[in-house]
């Protein structure tokens, strides 16, 4: 009859996009004749922000403000060919394929706005903010929309361009499992502080602290959303979530929302997250993707800080208060560990 | 809660850049937030009938005849679809990248594999009139006996769940029953530990539970093709997947989507796609197939539960000498993803650690349950929890404080892997320090000291160990289970050309040089037409573009490998290769 | 089959429409009157994300007969801008970053709406409360809970 605080950690990594290839990615951009961009993917938003990742990326190898890229997505008729939305591979895979497509459509940008100021496409910078100038010479500039009106109406150019991202599929081996799996790693640590009722064996997560490194970060708001979101699940996944309690005994499984648990808003636990950024020397401006990875650690510092908390090892997935209180009973007891440091550092 | 340390790898970055690293509103938000964004089912047709599926009320069992008559005289019902009106009835998802055997139904026709197997479709004007028909079909199910247990599935005898792979398991290469992860000498490493540890882990099957549930609105369009609205979560892999279930040119289907309420991994598999598409093409109508909250839950392929058995061999000091994980993917009745899953899973093992004996031994095991598939994390979550879980019993049994063993043993650019691939770009040891501080949890001096970038790839932690092979688990001998190693492969051996490594020329230079893609495709070298100026255009004709790339254009990529397994059935188009074949 | 008509102000117009006896609000909204802000997630009152308000309450749309709603005001969140300029819960969804996929945040928006009708300065357990029926399944709710009591906080909230 009383509540037991325990902490633990974990410590993962992530591979990136499909591990053996055979994985592309294409993206077509095309200027309006006011130089605003449009992004054409068949890749698919299903809340992680593809649409958003892309255009930052498509704006910042255009050179181009924010507000002058829309990113069209998913259509089979206009966006080219691209695997889908799984493995962590949108930010890289994708993001790469844009940067090559951008990349092509400011080189005819650049060289449209090198006709119009009678100098070399090689001296011209894009400003970020819809001019570009000779290098040194800010007063030597045209305007982004100068630029593709010439290009549209006098100099006949398409400011277009088209990329793919493509590593090649690749064998394992039978023997040994040799393979060419992925090139880019994320890595994370997670501390989880749970408390644990002996009475009635419910788990409740106190707070937990991490730290993510994920190459570069596109977009810090959005990284937090997975992060967040997916420490979430991570919790759901650790202590309520399971169509079969008894597996593989397949009965007595939820049917819907009143039977198949999940925390709610009121169940949520204060989360600290540190953000590393170590480039992804393949990545999209080095960014990696953290959109799977973030329940990962969760699971086994939650297992281990109820360890800590009373002696239990919980090797089977959903954490029960009941398989908790068998352990208890089982071990006599509870069985309180050393604790492992002193309070969060991070308020 | 987010905070950014740019101070670590600062030397790697140039945080020079515009828009990168900005957190600018999301491009979707405003629609989010006044309802105006379109999902799937969002989108309104004229005379939209509704397709409900009759599905298995058996685990496993023999279908001896299905009736629809009456089904198909009810109000409202305008088609009734079985198997044999599906024009190629056996698929499996990654045969879009050429990986196993066409192994799946869209509608079962002999024998049903799991509870919740769709049978027969019903299209009608309502819901409510499908709902009411399909209590109307008639099927007549022999029971067979099930098996759910993924061990109990492997044993000689066992119920045949999937007669496309009649042992119960994924067969690897045409040679296994299980992929194989071969790295130094396990066996003689645990026998010089001075400890190991074992422990059996089981991950839970999971559902996704987005908030949106599968499903697909189908309708036909002008020029005798069909707008798919979509949920898929790979947009070419649902049209893919319907093209060849439905022997369909792949230019005669528009899909439409990308804006998914929420995936998890649970919108890869085309659950819905092929059986709209196919009502339209029937009915010349346009057909709303949607999952209802209990068919998504209970017949809408869940993450796979996984069992491991992991064991270890540690010295008192804490270093690990060796890991052996062996472990099962339950598949449930169809391949879907889980072949793919157990090779990440393989690629993975043993985690970012730097152990110089590893192997594993991971099984894809059928049981007549819902078939699984990817889910967030897949191949990769669960035994993250269990080898994490189990690097806890490590440090218990050496005495040691849990972040300091994981410091120890972390892997560090330079370390070669147990896939024999050198590891780069680690930064384990960083996010187990920087943890460590924020939760004020005290590390020695030696671990706070310690670095990726550092010591990586010292002595032997770079080198391919000598290795022991076997030949155990081959195809229809599991008596082959339990055979001795063959033979020692020397040290440095490897078998698998290295893949072309994707190139990033200037990712550090920031925007003004962006970055270089390895398949980037130069613009084309031929001058253009140039006819006729313009009529609107009073200029001369214009130049000839002098834009070309800044590099050369990269070689041709590599032929794809040939293809492991020898493929059955129809037709097929492939997303991956682009063509038609056998 | 017989049809009832069924007349009822939708976000201050006035719609008439013919429903089944049994059809649900959710049905009549979508498929009727072409109002796709509630989303189907359930159909049994689990989710939530089918919220709507009829006379300023909050209602699962999915469990409410069309023909209950003869005569009554219906709100979605389709009708919580005010012309151009969003609704202070829409601004502060926005500057929490609280949507993800976006498919809970029609009814999650409607659910905070009618709280804050209510009780202009909610505590945090308030708006707990007042959203644990909507289910999201991306954020961690965290995003969503510091969003509306910012929009709580904010002067143009009392207008909700």
């Amino acid at each position: 009859m009383a509540l037991y605080e325990g902490r633990g950690m974990a410590s993962v990594n992530y591979p990136i996009g499909m591990n053996l290839g055979g994985d592309p990615s294409q993206a077509l951009i095309h200027s309006n004749p006011d130089g605003k961009f449009t992004v054409a993917l068949s890749a698919i938003d299903l809340g992680q922000g593809m649409k958003q990742v892309s255009r930052q990326i498509a704006a910042e190898t255009l050179g181009v403000p924010i507000e002058d890229v829309y990113v069209d997505t998913a259509d089979s008729d206009t966006g080219p060919h691209d695997m889908g939305s799984f493995a962590s591979r949108g930010t890289h895979r994708m993001g790469n394929a844009v940067i090559a497509a951008a990349r092509e459509a400011r080189g005819v940008l650049l060289e449209a706005a090198a006709e119009e100021l009678e100098v070399s496409a090689d001296d011209l910078v894009t400003d970020g903010r819809g001019n570009i100038h000779v290098r040194g010479a800010p007063s030597r500039s045209i305007t982004v929309k100068a630029t593709a009106l010439a290009a549209q109406f006098k100099q006949g150019r398409t400011i277009a361009g088209r990329g793919i991202f493509l590593i090649p599929l690749s064998a394992v081996d039978a023997e040994t499992g040799e393979m060419n799996p992925n090139t880019a790693f994320a890595h994370a640590c997670l501390v989880a502080d749970v408390s644990v009722d002996d009475e009635t064996g419910e788990v409740t997560v106190l707070r937990m602290t991490s730290a993510y490194e994920l190459g570069r970060v596109i977009n810090p708001r959005m990284v937090e959303q997975q992060l967040a979101g997916g420490a979430w699940m991570g919790i759901s996944h650790a202590l309520y979530e399971t169509p079969e309690p008894y597996y593989p005994d397949p009965e007595h499984g939820p049917r819907d929302f009143n039977e198949y648990l999940m925390p709610g808003p009121g169940d949520i636990a204060p989360y600290h997250v540190t953000v590393l950024e170590r480039p992804a020397p393949d990545g999209p401006f080095g960014g990696k993707g953290p959109g799977e990875m973030c329940a990962n650690p969760v699971l086994p510092a939650i297992a281990n800080a109820i360890y800590n908390a009373v002696g239990v090892r919980v090797d089977e997935l959903p954490m029960t208060p009941e398989k908790i209180l068998r352990g208890i009973k089982a071990n006599g007891g509870v069985r309180p560990q050393p604790r492992r440091g002193g309070p969060a550092n991070w308020r | 809660m987010l905070e950014m340390r740019k101070d670590l790898f600062a030397d790697e970055r140039d945080d020079n850049l515009n828009e990168v690293g900005k957190g600018s509103q999301r491009q979707d938000m405003p629609g989010h937030v006044t309802a105006r964004t379109r999902f799937f089912d969002d989108h309104a047709f004229d005379g939209l009938l509704h397709l409900k599926v009759v599905r298995s009320p058996h685990a496993h069992a023999r279908i001896r005849s299905i009736d629809i008559a009456a089904a198909a005289r009810a109000p409202g019902v305008k088609r009734v679809l079985r198997g044999a009106d599906v024009p190629v009835n056996k698929n499996t998802l990654l045969s879009l990248i050429n990986f196993g055997k066409d192994d799946e139904p869209t509608l079962a026709v002999s024998k049903v594999c799991y509870k919740g197997e769709p049978v027969v479709a019903i299209i009608a004007d309502t819901e409510a009139q499908a709902h009411a028909a399909r209590k109307l079909v008639r099927v007549e199910y022999e029971p067979l006996k099930p098996v759910f247990d993924v061990e109990e599935a492997l044993k000689p005898g066992a119920p045949v769940v999937n007669e496309t792979y009649p042992g119960n398991y994924f067969e690897y290469h045409e040679r296994f029953d299980h992929q194989k992860l071969r790295f130094g000498d396990v066996d003689a490493a645990f026998a010089r530990a001075d400890q190991v540890v074992e422990a059996r882990y089981q991950m839970s099957p999971i559902e996704h539970a987005p908030t949106e549930t599968n499903g697909t609105i189908a309708a036909p369009e002008h020029n005798d093709r069909y707008v798919v609205h979509s949920c898929a979560q790979g947009l070419f892999f649902s049209l893919g997947t319907t093209a060849k279930i439905l022997n369909l040119e792949s230019n005669r289907l528009h899909f439409i989507g990308g804006t998914v309420g929420g995936g998890f991994g649970g919108k890869v598999d085309s659950l819905t796609e092929p059986l709209a598409v196919l009502g339209a093409m029937l009915t010349g109508r346009p057909v709303r197939y949607v999952l209802d909250r209990e068919e998504e839950m209970l017949t809408g392929s869940p993450r796979g539960a996984e069992r491991i058995y992991v064991k270890d061999g540690v010295m008192r000091d804490g270093r690990i000498v060796a890991r052996h994980i062996r472990s099962y993917f339950d598949a449930g009745a169809y391949t879907r993803l889980s072949s793919y899953a157990a090779i990440k899973c393989t690629a993975h093992i043993p985690g970012p650690y730097s152990i110089p004996n590893v192997s594993s031994d991971v099984y894809v095991a059928y049981t007549n349950r819902c078939p699984s598939t990817a889910m967030r994390g897949f191949g990769v979550t669960a035994v993250d929890f269990a080898i994490e879980v189990h690097m806890d019993r490590v440090a218990e049994a050496v005495n040691m404080d849990p972040m300091e063993l994981r410091i120890l043993n972390a892997y560090r650019d330079g370390d070669m892997k147990a896939h024999r691939r050198v590891a780069k770009n680690t930064a384990l040891i960083e996010c187990v320090q920087v943890a460590a501080e924020k939760a004020g949890w005290p590390l020695s001096d030696t671990a706070r000291r310690q670095t990726s970038v550092a010591s990586g790839g010292a002595g032997e932690r770079g080198q391919i160990p000598a290795t022991v092979i076997d030949q155990r688990g081959q195809i229809g001998r599991p008596d082959t289970r339990t055979g001795g190693p063959t033979q020692t492969l020397p040290a440095g051996t490897t078998r698998i050309a290295l893949s072309k490594e994707p190139v990033m020329e200037g990712a550090r230079d920031g925007r003004a040089a962006p970055t270089q893609v390895p398949r980037y495709e130069p613009a084309p070298r031929h001058e253009p037409a140039r006819a006729q100026p313009p009529a609107y255009a009073p200029q001369p004709a214009p130049p000839a573009p002098s834009y070309q790339p800044a590099s050369p254009p990269p070689a041709p990529p590599a032929p794809a490998p040939s293809p492991a397994h020898t493929q059955h059935g129809a037709v097929r188009f492939s997303s991956v290769f682009g063509t038609r074949r056998r | 089959m017989a049809k009832h008509p069924v007349q009822f102000r939708l976000n201050g117009s006035d719609r008439a429409t013919f429903v089944d006896g049994a059809e649900n609000l959710l049905n009549t909204l979508r498929r009727g009157l072409g109002d796709f802000a509630p989303k189907y997630g359930c159909g049994q009152g689990t989710c939530g994300v089918c919220t709507v308000l009829v006379d300023g309450e909050p209602h699962l749309s999915c469990l409410t007969l069309a023909v209950a709603c003869e005569g009554r005001h219906v709100e979605t969140a389709s009708g919580m801008a005010d012309g151009p300029d969003f609704h202070p819960l829409q601004a502060a969804f926005m500057d929490h970053f609280a949507a993800q996929c976006g498919f809970c945040t029609p009814g999650m928006l409607t659910a905070a709406r009618a709280l804050l009708a209510k009780n202009p300065n909610p505590t945090r357990d308030e708006v707990v409360e007042a959203i644990s029926g909507n289910i999201c399944r991306c954020t961690g709710y965290e995003p969503i809970i510091a969003a509306i009591l910012a929009a709580a906080g904010s002067s143009g909230a009392r207008r909700a």
